[in-house]
């Protein structure tokens, strides 16, 4: 059973790329693409979602996506409550599920959500009331869908078609929700060829299994792509057992213009954020020609906008045909 | 003296190599005589096993009774009377209680709370150092006076020095150290370090955290002499490493739980926590490799590893929960599962739950041999039921294998010759 789409295939909930339909992917980017206009209009509102009440559940600190997804259900007229729960509450011996029963109990119609442990937007969507959706905003090291989905929005804009193309995810693969969510998008939406490139210690087991080519060296790992992924690399991972220093992982895998020359000569750069200049890309690239980083930032309101649209619609039209 | 006859059943007793359809006697609790009656023999009660299988009562080397200390959990006389619906006799219960089994009176205190319920008997194995901290060694000489059966490890000894130490004194005492083989420094995740975990984002435990240790453990076995147990195998490197030390001679043995001869890492997608277990479900390979070690008889027992929980600990993202499985009400079935998938016969299996797990502990138990106590399962082995959640005996309600098709239904279970379960059915 699919927990994220209704009986009709329309989304219910957003929580992993994973077993989502290419059309349904296409839907939602073809959605973003109308509301990325919104923002453009003297009027910055479209009323879809006049009267929901949205609540962004954040129990890991968060700026840019939770901004972008505030800003998002404003410009789609909703009511929004931001909670953050730092680790402080769970150490009062309140669990996640009484958390989310008393914040139901106060009538909302969507939980944004971001946790520290890999599944819990599942888990949430498990429990929450037939009506209520549930978008993951990043779950541990599991996914982080709409990331993933506002990247396609950015590469579909730049390079058309997926078919073709070569992308190189460079990073913390191991821990990264994100180049989870990516690689599931990328190969749903048929990209050509998806290539991982970090040392070992940044691989997860039997990586090839997610669908991507390994690579430990940057140059051969980025040799003619037409889009770079860089990712966040957290400063805690940069001592001890799993890299030796900053200095050396921008010495092996920094992303350098000298080394975007492997690439294709229209290569895009792209990165999550936040970044660590210096470390895993140079100022140079990520406020060069090729950066589309910012645009990144933009896009990701009009695909949550899209997201969370039509997960809240579903829910709605399920309760009135019965 | 109660005489009691079991009457037209399938007899099985591993130990003696019996498999014959005949009647069992029984006298003031213990077997007197299998097919011809003593002289003068008169039945008080008399039971019926026609079509049945009747075999020793069922001794599992693992299952957590919650008491002391985690009551919300479960409790001695849930779990034995769980137990006994299942056909098990006998039970170990690893000393990770509140307090810990690392005193005589924490030992005495769990047997006398089974001998007051009377369902099952409860083995306890003592704390192989104070507190289970891994720093000093516990008084394994007053442990086992006080009943313990063996001095058990449970959460991984990274200091070899004292784990040496540790072994050397349990071998003094003639106490078999039961060992959980998983290295704290690789052993930090929550599901097997392989696609599933990569694809979930969950961190993994790689099948190095047992390898690593088991082979570590085995060196310190050999540098000792002492008799060693493994603890819930989960990898066909492990049982390799065991069989190979075994044909050299060494003194020792492994056991598996029964749910991982079934399940393995796949069954986790969609992060149900009813498969958060350690060691975790690893890969086909590894559940292979472990069925055929139960087969070879490399793995002597298998256990429940029951580890009954309340609901709530089971109902969080999935490396929050608590690790383990309810296990006891299907450990007949899921053995018997073996046979039925054609990797052993009948004997081998039921040898696995009573005369095996018997010799690891070195107790006179797992027979029908004439003389010895009268614990007794009786079951039958084609009759297809299904586990309900409402209907559970043990108060965890925490198995995966709630509504999946059981063969194998225990209908007796008699305790020194004393009934302390009848199906109602039968």
């Amino acid at each position: 059973m699919n927990l994220q789409v209704d009986k009709q295939g329309r989304l219910r909930h957003f929580l992993t790329i994973e077993g989502l339909s290419r059309e349904l992917l296409i839907d939602i980017l073809d959605a973003a693409e109308s509301f990325a206009a919104v923002p453009e209009q003297s009027v910055k509102k479209v009323p879809l979602l006049r009267g929901k009440t949205i609540v962004n559940l954040f129990f890991e600190a968060s700026t840019r996506t939770r901004t972008t997804f505030e800003l998002a259900a404003k410009r789609l007229s909703a009511d929004v409550l931001n909670i953050n729960i730092n680790a402080s509450s769970t150490v009062k011996g309140e669990t996640l599920l009484d958390t989310l029963r008393n914040l139901e109990a106060m009538h909302c119609d969507m939980f944004v959500v971001r946790h520290s442990e890999s599944g819990s937007a599942h888990f949430i969507a498990r429990h929450v009331l037939p009506h209520v959706s549930v978008i993951n905003a990043g779950d541990g090291r599991h996914a982080h869908p709409t990331q993933a989905m506002l990247d396609m929005f950015t590469i579909r804009r730049h390079k058309g078609d997926f078919s073709n193309l070569t992308v190189a995810i460079v990073g913390d693969i191991m821990h990264s929700r994100v180049a989870r969510s990516q690689i599931q998008a990328l190969n749903t939406l048929g990209a050509g060829e998806v290539r991982v490139v970090a040392p070992h210690t940044l691989l997860p087991a039997e990586v090839e299994s997610l669908g991507v080519r390994p690579f430990t060296e940057l140059r051969e790992g980025i040799r003619d792509a037409d889009v770079i992924m860089m990712l966040r690399l957290q400063r805690e991972r940069m001592q001890g057992a799993l890299l030796p220093s900053e200095h050396e992982y921008y010495y092996l895998y920094g992303l350098t213009e000298k080394r975007l020359r492997y690439a294709k000569p229209d290569a895009i750069v792209m990165h999550p954020g936040p970044m660590n200049r210096g470390v895993e890309v140079d100022s140079q690239v990520a406020d060069g020609p090729r950066s589309v980083i910012l645009q990144q930032v933009s896009h990701g309101i009009a695909v949550r906008m899209a997201v969370m649209s039509m997960a809240m619609h579903s829910g709605e039209t399920d309760g009135g045909a019965a | 003296m109660k005489r009691i006859v079991i009457r037209g059943g399938r007899v099985i007793d591993p130990a003696n190599g019996v498999d014959a359809v005949q009647d069992v006697y029984i006298t003031g609790g213990r077997i007197v005589a299998l097919g011809t009656p003593p002289d003068g023999f008169h039945a008080d009660q008399e039971i019926q096993a026609g079509g049945n299988v009747v075999c020793p009562g069922l001794i599992d080397l693992c299952a957590r009774m919650r008491e002391p200390g985690q009551e919300h959990k479960a409790m001695i006389s849930s779990e034995t009377r769980a137990a006994a619906a299942s056909g098990i006799t006998s039970l170990c219960c690893p000393p990770d209680t509140r307090p810990v089994i690392d005193t005589p009176a924490v030992a005495q205190l769990v047997r006398q709370r089974a001998a007051q319920a009377g369902y099952a008997r409860l083995l306890p194995l003592g704390a192989l150092t104070q507190g289970l901290a891994g720093e000093a060694l516990s008084e394994m000489a007053l442990l086992k006076e006080a009943g313990c059966v063996g001095a058990a490890n449970v959460t991984p000894i990274g200091n070899s020095l004292i784990l040496r130490r540790a072994m050397e004194y349990a071998a003094t005492q003639g106490l078999t150290v039961f060992l959980t083989p998983l290295d704290p420094w690789l052993g930090g995740g929550c599901a097997h370090e392989g696609a599933v975990a990569t694809r979930l984002g969950l961190p993994g435990i790689p099948a190095a955290a047992e390898t690593a240790a088991v082979a570590r453990d085995l060196a310190l076995v050999l540098q000792t002499g002492v008799r060693a147990h493994f603890c819930r195998l989960s990898t066909a490197l492990a049982v390799r490493m065991v069989a190979r030390a075994r044909f050299d001679g060494a003194p020792v043995s492994a056991d598996v739980a029964a749910h991982q001869l079934h399940l393995t890492e796949a069954a986790i997608t969609d992060f149900d926590s009813n498969f958060h277990v350690l060691p975790p479900l690893r890969t086909e390979s590894d559940r292979v490799g472990l069925c055929e070690g139960v087969a070879q008889g490399v793995i002597s027992a298998v256990c429940s590893d029951h580890q009954p929980h309340e609901a709530d600990a089971k109902e969080a993202p999935f490396c929050a929960t608590a690790a383990g499985v309810s296990a006891l009400e299907t450990l007949l079935p899921l053995t018997l599962r073996l046979v039925r998938e054609g990797l052993m016969d009948l004997s081998s299996a039921i040898a696995r739950l009573s005369s095996g797990p018997a010799a690891i502990l070195g107790i006179d138990a797992g027979t029908l041999t004439p003389g010895s106590a009268a614990d007794v399962c009786i079951f039958d082995p084609e009759q297809e039921w299904s586990l309900a959640a409402g209907q559970m005996k043990s108060r965890g309600h925490n198995t995966p294998f709630l509504d999946v098709p059981l063969h194998g239904r225990v209908t007796h279970t008699l305790l020194a010759g004393k009934v302390v379960y009848e199906h109602a059915a039968s």
